[in-house]
């Protein structure tokens, strides 16, 4: 009797404890908005740092995107920048069909938004039927593969519109250009080939990057935490016991993989938006891969992790600028470095050790508790 | 004749993309990790064959004997120094680890080599002409070399002492451990094997197609690494198969179909096999127990 109490209780605090977290990171995300707001307000902020702010929103909804993905679900996405572009220029051509109808830059935004992250989430879903049926590293190339095609295809686009509508064509021996579009008198075209969509509308903004991040925190964070959540937790941790207990593994992997595209395809449109020329081949392996190690050096399904690791890892290389040509190679020996430390048992029990020895020295009364509540 | 022709250029690239896949392959089947920077690991090879030619003057063949001998020291450094901390490690550590590392060897090459172009020269020059159908030596002495590579790794792993230690670790490194196989040297062997083999095609991609950069070797890396999928990853075999065809399927979409989509037609063509046979043409099925 006692000891069911005992683990309803423990069950409960636990729940507490994870609500806490979740309270934690949208503090951490709300206070770092207001902090650099002021900042931003009282001229602080240097012009590039402040042409920074939006990109760094939209890796960091990007992160949070993949972490669904690998973190929570498990199964490692090589591609996920095709999302990304895939819902950068469907947001771009939205925002431009609606520049004549919609005066108000915010409502434009937030249907080029939407829009973004409708075609993303359908081509996630039509990737998703093949790739959810592989596993590990095959699945892996597979995402791979997808995202160079994605990117093969977009940079074949050509899109313009004028009075009668959009136009579309696919230049795919090289040899169309804007002008094969036959556009009628005032049309414009959006997106030229491999030269990309090209003077579009620069509409978003810092603020508007801060609400898709809290968006995104709240469905990923509410998700885990209900019983889709747990499903999709479990056919990560042991695929055949949840099989055996009658969840639908494809089901549940599905819907996952496609909100991870619809978000990252979110994030994708506020990219769009907040440039005024855009190519395809901005979205390739490297992006992928990019996004990949602030997932990964953030904590697999830690969203606090990806927030900063991509804030942190984004704004380094461009801190490093001063030191031009060596600040790559020094990013590619911190990565090394890190994944060594974080990693290796011996190094980990090491550090591990250390850490014990420091807090012991600072708060020796407290010690009985902190290794009550450690691992 | 204009067949024939695309058919052969397909073949030769096929060739590169087959002596790259085997190191890909070989290293997943023992170590079981994507080395992605083994693409990079050509790169190096393409630029150590340049600089011996073009500052040491030494004859083209020596220079491909440098290039090896440069790749395989590297390609055991990286391994201990990279790969060997994170043996037990998860996967993802490990891709993330070999990314950072193909970062470091391509900004190293950037600051060494800057990001200008070299015009590499041809180790074989020259063409055949046989019956209207001009055929490069290059395509032909790389054709040559990849069934070379190919017949010798074969027998090498078939037929010698550490080749069995290989095949014993790729099963189960533990098991071997017991049985007296110095996993980690077997594992280091590997790895040199692999990165000599990506320096010869480095050098043979380079005197095919002779610009060479720091992200050279990032391309054909990720195509070899398809064809090592392709064919089915841990099988050599699979992966001279993979190499060929996949050449062949790029050759002809690029004359057929696309140039744009050449690359795309590629990745088409992995997925649908991926489909039909999940571990690649000539892979072993693995049933999962429970």
């Amino acid at each position: 009797m006692s000891n069911k109490k005992n683990t309803a209780m423990t069950f409960g605090s636990h729940v507490k404890e994870l609500a806490k977290s979740d309270f934690i990171t949208y503090g951490v995300v709300i206070a770092a908005f207001i902090i650099v707001s002021i900042f931003s307000s009282s001229g602080l902020l240097g012009r590039k740092a402040a042409g920074l702010l939006v990109p760094v929103c939209c890796y960091i909804v990007m992160a949070l995107s993949l972490n669904l993905t690998v973190g929570i679900m498990g199964e490692l996405s090589l591609g996920h920048a095709g999302f990304m572009s895939v819902g950068a220029f469907s947001g771009v051509i939205a925002s431009m069909l609606l520049g004549e109808v919609i005066d108000n830059n915010v409502i434009r935004l937030a249907v080029a938004i939407l829009v973004g992250a409708f075609f993303a989430a359908i081509v996630g879903f039509l990737i998703g039927i093949p790739v959810l049926r592989l596993r590990g590293d095959y699945l892996a190339i597979v995402t791979l593969a997808f995202g160079e095609i994605i990117k093969d295809l977009i940079n074949c686009l050509v899109v313009g519109i004028d009075k009668n509508g959009l136009h579309i064509i696919f230049n795919f021996k090289g040899d169309k250009s804007a002008a094969d579009l036959n556009l009628a008198e005032g049309g414009k075209a959006i997106i030229k080939g491999a030269q990309g969509a090209t003077g579009t509308d620069k509409i978003a903004t810092f603020a508007a990057g801060f609400v898709l991040i809290l968006i995104a925190l709240f469905i990923i964070q509410s998700l885990v935490r209900s019983r889709v959540g747990r499903a999709i937790i479990a056919c990560r941790d042991n695929r055949i016991a949840a099989e055996s207990v009658g969840i639908d593994v494809m089901k549940y992997k599905m819907f996952a993989f496609v909100l991870s595209a619809a978000i990252a395809g979110s994030a994708g449109a506020l990219y769009g938006a907040n440039y005024s020329n855009l190519v395809a081949t901005k979205f390739d392996f490297n992006t992928s891969i990019l996004i990949l190690v602030f997932v990964v050096l953030g904590g697999l399904g830690n969203m606090l992790g990806s927030v900063i690791a991509a804030t942190v890892l984004y704004i380094l290389p461009e801190a490093l600028r001063e030191f031009a040509n060596y600040r790559m190679l020094i990013y590619a020996i911190v990565l090394i470095l890190v994944m060594i430390l974080t990693n290796n048992p011996r190094l980990v029990a090491l550090r591990e050790k250390l850490f014990s020895k420091v807090s012991s020295v600072f708060k020796k009364g407290k010690k009985k508790s902190e290794s009550e509540g450690g691992k | 004749m204009e067949f024939l022709s695309y058919l052969i250029s397909g073949i030769s690239l096929g060739s590169v993309y087959a002596i790259i896949a085997l190191g890909y392959t070989m290293v997943y089947g023992i170590a079981k990790m994507l080395n992605f920077a083994h693409g990079d690991v050509i790169m190096v090879g393409g630029y150590m064959s340049f600089c011996a030619m073009m500052y040491l003057g030494v004859n083209k063949w020596l220079s491909i004997l440098i290039a090896m001998a440069v790749c395989t020291l590297l390609g055991i450094l990286i391994e201990a120094f990279a790969y060997r901390p994170l043996r037990r490690a998860t996967s993802l550590a490990v891709l993330i680890t070999a990314i950072g590392v193909s970062y470091l060897l391509q900004n190293s090459a950037l600051l060494i080599w800057s990001s200008n172009p070299k015009v590499f020269p041809s180790v074989v020059s020259g063409t055949l002409n046989a019956g209207g159908l001009s055929v490069s030596y290059v395509s032909l002495f790389t054709v040559a070399a990849c069934i070379v590579i190919m017949v010798a790794l074969s027998l090498f792993i078939s037929k010698t002492k550490i080749g069995k230690a290989m095949r014993a670790c790729s099963e189960d490194k533990d098991a071997a451990r017991l049985m007296g196989i110095n996993v980690n040297f077997t594992i280091s062997v590997t790895f040199a094997i692999g990165s000599a083999l990506a320096a010869i095609a480095g050098v043979l991609l380079c005197s095919s197609y002779p610009t060479l950069t720091p992200t050279t070797g990032a391309m054909p890396g990720i195509k070899a690494f398809t064809a090592a999928v392709f064919g089915g990853i841990g099988s050599i075999p699979g992966a001279f198969l993979g190499g060929i065809l996949l050449g062949i399927i790029e050759s002809f979409a690029k004359a057929y179909i696309s140039t744009q989509l050449s690359n795309s037609i590629v990745f088409a063509v992995l997925i649908v096999v991926l489909l039909v046979r999940p571990a690649g043409l000539l892979g072993k099925k693995i049933t999962e127990k429970v």
